[in-house]
């Protein structure tokens, strides 16, 4: 038995990679969770929503890259983030302006707010395309890895090698500190007390003065940044596809449902639930299980589901909470 | 929904009206030739085929949300499905691949199947408690190993099985248009799954249940070589229909091309397009024809009560969730229906093709379009849009060129007139806002 490098081929294929993928889909579900609970419907265009503020950053990117700005071994789309989050924030602003606000004033139910969040899906998806176009676009640059294979082999002295790229250790990073600024909005200021309380009860909320476009708009500007952050995140970690941030609609919404829609705790907990999931899942375990046990020759790769389907875990995922317990882990909200 | 859906008094010609505008159109396509119409009737008569197929579609996702309110936002999935038939029904036999490993296949599909039947079962017969989630979770591994020992290595052996040419586990040999049939068959049945889970909750919910089992839907097809070859596409699915070549070859069809003259391969491309019209007709007539008695029955009156007020038809007996489950699946097999006639109207089944902008969202907007709740009104939407949707590939590059004429010159311009094929997408989104929120009854409103 190899304990020290059956551990280092899981922490690099698997827990690694899933961490930061968790993270990116935690910030990904705190948005939509966001949305859940302070507008009362699933926000279908937060994937989109997402490609758009990623698109503006990359933009921005290229554009400092262009004037020789750059933030050293961090990425320069760090530099760009803000930019991305104010145009994002300032459409999302404008689309619930022009869209969601009618419906909302008519207390439409949740199903029409729905599909009018899937016409804003197609909108900002034509938008994200005209911007930059359908292809994959990679805009990572400065230090590609915090520990690469070769340092770690010569460090350690292991068979296995383990790398952390420099995008994962930033997901991760960035993510507990936007986690951690949320909550420190949400449970000690004024106005995140005003989004709580009207989250938990409308009629309350309105009663005791809370101006409700205020707590809207500020919703919008939140999701929007948790939006763009999620989204250059993933960019970063992986690349950027539009049509990719479609894709992710599914495991995101999974993750919100699971940790329960309209609890931030939960849509975190959610996230690295389904990213745990997903990676565990869709992982061939030969090689781990070579090292723990030499002797076992096992006939195939020991992987429980080809990576093709690695959104059929959310799905499944989904399926289960939705039958075991329908208001998720952290008891959202099911009506 | 919203229970404000008054009948107000719309013309009576309204529908009769827009139908022959939408007739002019297609007419227009085919006879005149300039920068907006193309002047082919072959051209049109496409236009107007897939435009019924969508309407077959259109009409399986207004018994859903027009009859019940129920967002099916995995319609590609359900499309992609219904074809699936023609290649499992209608193609050749492939030689030595049920040999290699069909038996084996349908047992380990079986098998999978009953360990989750087994693990209901034993959910609900036995008693709450840490036993009964050790014995389902026994039930669920050992019905997984027992699926993976069995299926695995049929899937390898059929896939083994000539794979430059077949590698998949081929058809029946069976009328083509018996799988149209059995597309619907198909597609009822994963939604009657997904329905059974997702139902019941909140509204929201099946909404995303759907978007997932349509991305799963999709990627299985993309994904098993040996059930339709994958990426890899099966070609020649059989026709219901004449094939050109033959007619064009065919002396009495020469000298009746001669006659309308127009030259054998136009007159042949139309002959097939007008036998794939009368087809899907009697499909279309069909339904509309069994949709509109069922929603003119106490059935659909009670369909639509539970759909006004829930809680108001719960209250009088109604059971809400079933009839809920059995109109979704019944829309689900009209979906399927029409994504077998596509399949077989291509007579090429690739799954890359099946984009959920374009098969689910598309015919959202054809429905909100036409009129949520009026069959006329889907069919009306559904044409309308597909033909909008084709002639924006012409109309949105030359209308992109002219607003960006004043430009200069420069990377700018080149960029606009790059994307202007992404305008279709912008196009769709502000219809489907701008109808949901001024004319949310459609065109052709509800009566």
């Amino acid at each position: 038995m190899d304990i020290a490098n059956a551990l280092v081929v899981f922490l690099n294929f698997v827990f690694i990679p899933a961490a930061a993928y968790g993270a990116q889909l935690a910030l990904g579900a705190l948005g939509v969770t966001l949305i859940y609970g302070i507008l009362r419907f699933s926000n279908f265009a937060h994937g989109d929503t997402m490609a758009f503020g990623t698109a503006v950053t990359i933009l921005v990117t290229w554009g400092l890259q262009a004037l020789g700005v750059s933030l050293g071994p961090l990425p320069t789309a760090l530099l760009a983030l803000p930019v991305g989050i104010a145009a994002t924030a300032a459409l999302a602003l404008v689309t619930d302006r022009a869209v969601y606000r009618f419906y909302r004033v008519q207390r439409a139910a949740p199903i029409i707010l729905v599909m009018a969040s899937v016409g804003v899906m197609f909108l900002m998806n034509g938008l994200t395309r005209l911007l930059i176009g359908v292809d994959e676009q990679r805009f990572a640059d400065g230090a590609r890895f915090v520990i690469n294979v070769r340092d770690f082999k010569a460090m350690t002295g292991l068979q296995e090698g383990l790398a952390l790229k420099s995008t994962q250790a930033l997901t991760v990073v960035v993510a507990v500190i936007v986690v951690w600024a949320l909550f420190w909005f949400l449970n000690r200021t004024r106005s995140g007390k005003a989004m709580r309380a009207y989250s938990d009860n409308e009629d309350l909320a309105l009663l005791s003065g809370i101006d409700p476009d205020k707590v809207v708009r500020m919703t919008w500007i939140i999701a929007a940044g948790l939006a763009t952050i999620a989204g250059v995140l993933y960019g970063l970690d992986k690349a950027f596809k539009p049509f990719n941030y479609f894709q992710i609609l599914l495991p995101i919404f999974a993750a919100a449902i699971v940790g329960g829609l309209g609890s931030p705790l939960g849509a975190i907990a959610g996230g690295f639930v389904v990213a745990f999931s997903e990676v565990a899942i869709t992982y061939p375990w030969l090689k781990v299980v070579g090292y723990l046990f030499p002797d076992w020759q096992p006939g195939g790769l020991l992987q429980l589901l080809g990576t093709e389907y690695k959104f059929a875990v959310s799905f499944v995922i989904l399926i289960v909470v939705l039958l075991f317990k329908p208001t998720g882990l952290f008891r959202g909200r099911s009506v | 929904m919203s229970n404000t859906r008054q009948a107000n008094t719309s013309s009576r010609w309204r529908a009769p009206l827009l139908f022959l505008a939408l007739a002019v159109l297609f007419v227009l396509e085919g006879t005149v030739r300039n920068a907006m119409f193309s002047g082919s009737w072959n051209t049109a008569l496409g236009i107007l085929n897939m435009g019924l197929i969508s309407a077959i579609t259109a009409l399986g996702v207004n018994m859903q949300w027009g009859y019940a309110g129920l967002f099916n936002v995995g319609v590609v999935g359900f499309l992609a499905l219904g074809g699936l038939a023609p290649v499992l029904v209608a193609t050749a036999p492939v030689d030595g691949a049920w040999q290699a490993g069909g038996p084996r296949i349908l047992l380990g599909l079986a098998l999978g199947i009953g360990t989750l039947a087994l693990a209901a079962q034993a959910w609900k017969r036995m008693a709450r408690g840490r036993l009964r989630g050790l014995v389902l979770l026994a039930i669920l591994i050992a019905g997984f190993i027992a699926y993976r020992a069995i299926f695995d290595p049929a899937v390898i052996a059929i896939e083994a099985n000539n794979p430059a040419r077949h590698g998949n586990i081929g058809g029946l040999g069976l009328p083509v248009l018996l799988s149209w049939a059995v597309g619907g068959v198909f597609a009822a049945a994963a939604a009657w799954a997904v329905g059974k889970v997702a139902l019941g909750l909140r509204s929201d919910y099946l909404a995303i249940a759907t978007l997932g089992i349509g991305e799963i839907i999709v990627a299985v097809l993309k994904n098993e070589d040996w059930l339709a070859r994958g990426v890899k596409n099966v070609t020649s699915i059989p026709r219901p229909v004449a094939y050109e070549i033959d007619l064009q070859q065919n002396p009495a069809f020469q000298s009746f091309a001669n006659r309308l003259s127009m030259s054998a391969a136009e007159a042949s491309g139309i002959w097939v397009k007008i036998s794939y019209l009368s087809l899907f007709l009697v499909v279309l007539l069909v339904v509309i024809l069994l949709a509109e008695l069922a929603l003119k029955s106490p059935w659909g009156r009670m369909m639509r009560a539970i759909r006004d007020n829930e809680t108001a038809a719960e209250a009088m007996g109604k059971d809400v969730t079933a009839r809920h489950l059995q109109v979704f699946v019944l829309g689900s097999a009209v979906i399927g229906i029409a994504g077998a006639m596509m399949i077989t109207q291509d007579g090429l089944m690739a799954p890359v093709g099946y984009n959920p902008l374009r098969y689910t969202f598309l015919i959202w907007v054809m429905v909100i379009v036409g009129g949520s709740g009026n069959n006329w009104g889907a069919v009306l939407g559904a044409v309308l849009i597909w033909f909008l949707w084709i002639k924006a590939e012409v109309w949105g590059p030359a209308l992109m060129g002219l607003l960006v004429l004043p430009l200069p010159d420069g990377g700018l311009k080149a960029h606009l007139l790059d994307s202007s094929a992404q305008m279709r997408f912008i196009a769709m989104g502000l219809v489907l806002l701008l109808v949901l929120r001024f004319a949310p009854r459609g065109l052709v409103p509800e009566r």
